[in-house]
């Protein structure tokens, strides 16, 4: 970019005096160096023709948008916080709030219980091991200016490491708050999780926005899964109505190990999921099972890649939507088999409940196969609440909302089900009632 | 067109339903030309007719389905405009339709369900709701009545069911919900002989001195099981014949022909 327009002069401004205030190990400074140069010779992806990852995406308001700081001390509804969220005194849960580390809101694992939580900005200025082996290096940001803006800039986050064999008993919960402010902000959380072999977890994270205003979060998040592990995974994105939020999940999966992803995603005003996956061992298995939910004119936009790089690995994407008012969903998923994956197992399916005529939804599962002995499927549908069905149900005395509400519920269970947790399932049964505001008119 | 009259104003109970006059049609077509019947409390009337004679489109403009539209006629249910309220009003109001396809419900299950409609319909007749344990214990007394294991509940409404078993599951919920005006749309046919039994008792156990039934059917089989009090022929959207339990008969031993021409050379005149 040999001109680089105002807002680009402002993220190497702050750059700048960032770095000046970090003592940060040299090859973390390094890092950031080059990823702040992979930014700005990037710049924010468009939504022109040939950008096929950001085809129905305008990222076009994030990049004319000057951001400031996130508001130092922000007030604190935590009533709001434990009635939206699944909030389990049970629960380990690390909460961060306009990308900041907040202890008094946080209830870390204690010393043996099998997984140590971290704050990142707690080990950045000392650097760590596990820090300098893994960090960028299932999200990459050569090709990437989100992946690109956050290595450069994030500050805090969560570094959660299960060391071999361990089994942490209790789900851990990471908490990113988006809180009120005057004005538009931008906040960086990352996380790197790191699964020792023949370990599992069971993880939450959650992305709540309180405010009505414009903030931009910057999501990077990186899990490493070593030989014979497992990971439960659930994403919750609840953005406020007026957000940007750039999420990038990184799952890199060794020989036999397993991954299972819920992701439960409202809309905002731009929202991405952007979730890959690389099955780069042998006799590993992804299920990623994703419900959104989009109203009014919000936008989100699911982007999945999982790459088969080895063989004899499963893979399942399931997806479904419900969209009403004038949103706009896209799902992209990708599922590609390299040569060589023989053996390759792998689904993948995006389905729609369209509530209103003036929603969109832009459905494009794909498979690029180069390896000749797999089993491979996809599919795409999107419908209106089927008419016959409710009827049925009105037949039975039931009133409209409440059958629409069950029909929705209905549609959304084979997404829900994949839930093992039983309150974050009735969480998200209620999430999902609340997130219609169709729904919400009687009862 | 052949009438066997039959005095239902000599009866003096309460008409649960009456259509006078009754046009309605899909998309401008016309299906039903003029319908006019009388139900009263404690009858059983049995529609027959040949395939595409409006069968089902009787119960269900009755019941409210959307698709139809009606352009002539009235309706009353127990005195008030039956037209003008919405579906699951009609429902709460006491009218069953026991669907000749029941619908699939993906992800709904049957507990859930029958736990929605029957808070509906208790809510409206003032009722309490019921407590889980109670309406476990009547869901199961019903299902079992039925002939159906309680292993249904946990199943997705209708998805999965045999033919016999979305039968007997919708007079399952004609027990359960307990309306006014049951209309049974086929509910006998694709039945084999004991499933035909296990839905006639069910019916037979609905029957009583507060309760109406409009049974369509195709066949007269089930009418040696569920007794009919009247019996009425419904070809090309009109009512062509009406009489006692052997108008029945006749037809199972003369078919529908003898009617269709006689109504036709009855208009003809
Ligand atoms: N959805 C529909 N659209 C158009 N025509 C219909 C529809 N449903 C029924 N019909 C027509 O209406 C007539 C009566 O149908 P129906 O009431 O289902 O008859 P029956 O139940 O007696 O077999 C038939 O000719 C049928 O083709
Ligand atoms: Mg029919």
């Amino acid at each position: 970019m040999t001109q680089a327009p105002p807002v680009y002069e402002t993220y190497a401004r702050r750059f700048r005096e960032l770095e000046a205030g970090r003592s940060e190990p040299d090859w973390l400074r390094e890092l950031r160096r080059e990823a702040l140069g992979r930014f700005l010779d990037l710049g924010f992806p468009t939504a022109r023709r040939g950008n096929e990852p950001w085809k129905y995406t305008d990222v076009g308001p994030v990049a004319r948008t000057v951001f400031g700081p996130p508001p130092a001390r922000p007030p604190l509804p935590l009533e709001r916080l434990r009635r939206t969220l699944p909030w389990r005194p049970t629960w380990r849960r690390a909460v961060f709030v306009g990308g900041r580390y907040r202890p008094e809101l946080s209830h870390l694992p204690a010393a043996g219980e099998e997984v140590t939580v971290l704050p990142l900005s707690r080990v950045l200025s000392q650097g760590d091991d596990l820090l300098e082996r893994h960090l960028a290096r299932y999200a990459t940001y050569q090709d990437d200016a989100f992946a690109a803006l956050n290595t450069a800039f994030f500050s805090d986050g969560a570094l959660v490491v299960v060391p071999d064999g361990a089994e942490p008993e209790r789900p851990l919960h990471l908490v990113f708050v988006s809180p009120e402010s005057e004005g538009p902000y931008v906040h960086y959380p990352r996380v790197l999780v790191v699964l020792g072999r023949q370990s599992r977890l069971c993880l939450v994270e959650s992305y709540l926005g309180l405010g009505d205003g414009p903030y931009l979060t910057s999501a990077v998040r990186e899990f490493y899964l070593g030989e014979g592990a497992a990971l439960e995974h659930y994403h919750l994105l609840l953005e406020g109505e007026a957000a940007y939020h750039v999420g990038q999940a990184r799952f890199y999966q060794e020989r036999d190990t397993s991954l299972r992803s819920v992701f439960f995603g409202r809309g905002c005003a731009i929202g991405r999921n952007d979730v890959r996956v690389d099955l780069d061992g042998p006799g590993s298995e992804a299920y990623l099972h994703g419900l959104y939910v989009t109203t009014g004119r919000q936008h989100l936009d699911n982007y999945i890649n999982i790459d088969h790089i080895k063989p004899h690995c499963t893979s399942r994407l399931f997806y479904r939507g419900v969209l009403d008012g004038e949103s706009h969903a896209i799902f992209g998923g990708t599922v590609y088999v390299r040569p060589g994956a023989q053996k390759t197992d792998a689904e993948q399916e995006d389905k729609n409940l369209l509530l209103s005529r003036e929603a969109e939804v832009d459905s494009k599962p794909a498979l690029e196969i180069y390896a000749d002995d797999v089993k491979c499927g996809h599919g795409a549908a999107a419908g209106a609440v089927a008419e016959e069905a409710l009827f049925y149900m009105l037949s039975r005395g039931i009133g409209p909302v409440l059958a629409q509400t069950l029909l929705i519920k209905g549609f959304a269970s084979s997404v829900l089900d994949e839930v093992r947790l039983p309150a974050l399932r009735t969480q998200l049964d209620r999430l999902l009632v609340d997130s219609l505001p169709r729904l919400r008119t009687e009862e | 067109m052949v009438r066997r009259e039959t005095d239902m104003a000599e009866n003096k109970r309460e008409p649960v339903l009456v259509l006078r006059g009754l046009r309605a049609g899909i998309g401008g077509v016309e299906i039903l030309r003029g319908v006019d019947l009388t139900v009263h409390l404690g009858e059983v009337h049995a529609i027959m007719g040949p395939n595409g004679s409006g069968k089902s489109t009787l119960v269900n403009v009755l019941a409210g389905k959307p698709d139809y539209e009606v352009y002539a006629g009235e309706v009353y249910y127990r005195g008030r405009d039956l037209l003008s309220m919405p579906p699951d009003e009609r429902a709460r109001e006491g009218v069953f339709l026991a669907f000749q396809y029941p619908v699939e419900l993906p992800g709904v299950r049957l507990r859930e369900f029958l736990r929605a409609a029957l808070d509906a319909v208790r809510e409206h007749r003032g009722l309490e709701k019921l407590a889980v344990r109670d309406f476990n214990r009547l869901v199961q007394e019903k299902l079992r009545e039925m002939g159906m294991d309680a292993e249904f509940l946990k199943r997705n409404v209708n998805e999965g069911f045999s033919g016999g078993e979305k039968k007997r599951h919708e007079i399952m919920q004609l027990l359960l919900l307990d309306p006014t005006l049951a209309l049974l749309d086929e509910t006998d046919s694709g039945l084999d002989i004991d499933a035909l039994k296990v839905v006639a008792q069910g019916i037979n156990r609905f029957r009583g001195p507060d309760k109406a039934v409009v049974l369509v059917t195709h066949y007269q089989r089930i009418l040696n099981y569920v007794q009919p009090d009247y019996v009425h022929v419904l070809i090309d959207g009109r009512i062509v014949a009406s009489g006692g339990r052997e108008l029945a008969q006749e037809l199972e031993a003369k078919g529908y022909e003898w009617l269709r021409q006689a109504a036709e050379a009855g208009r003809r005149d």
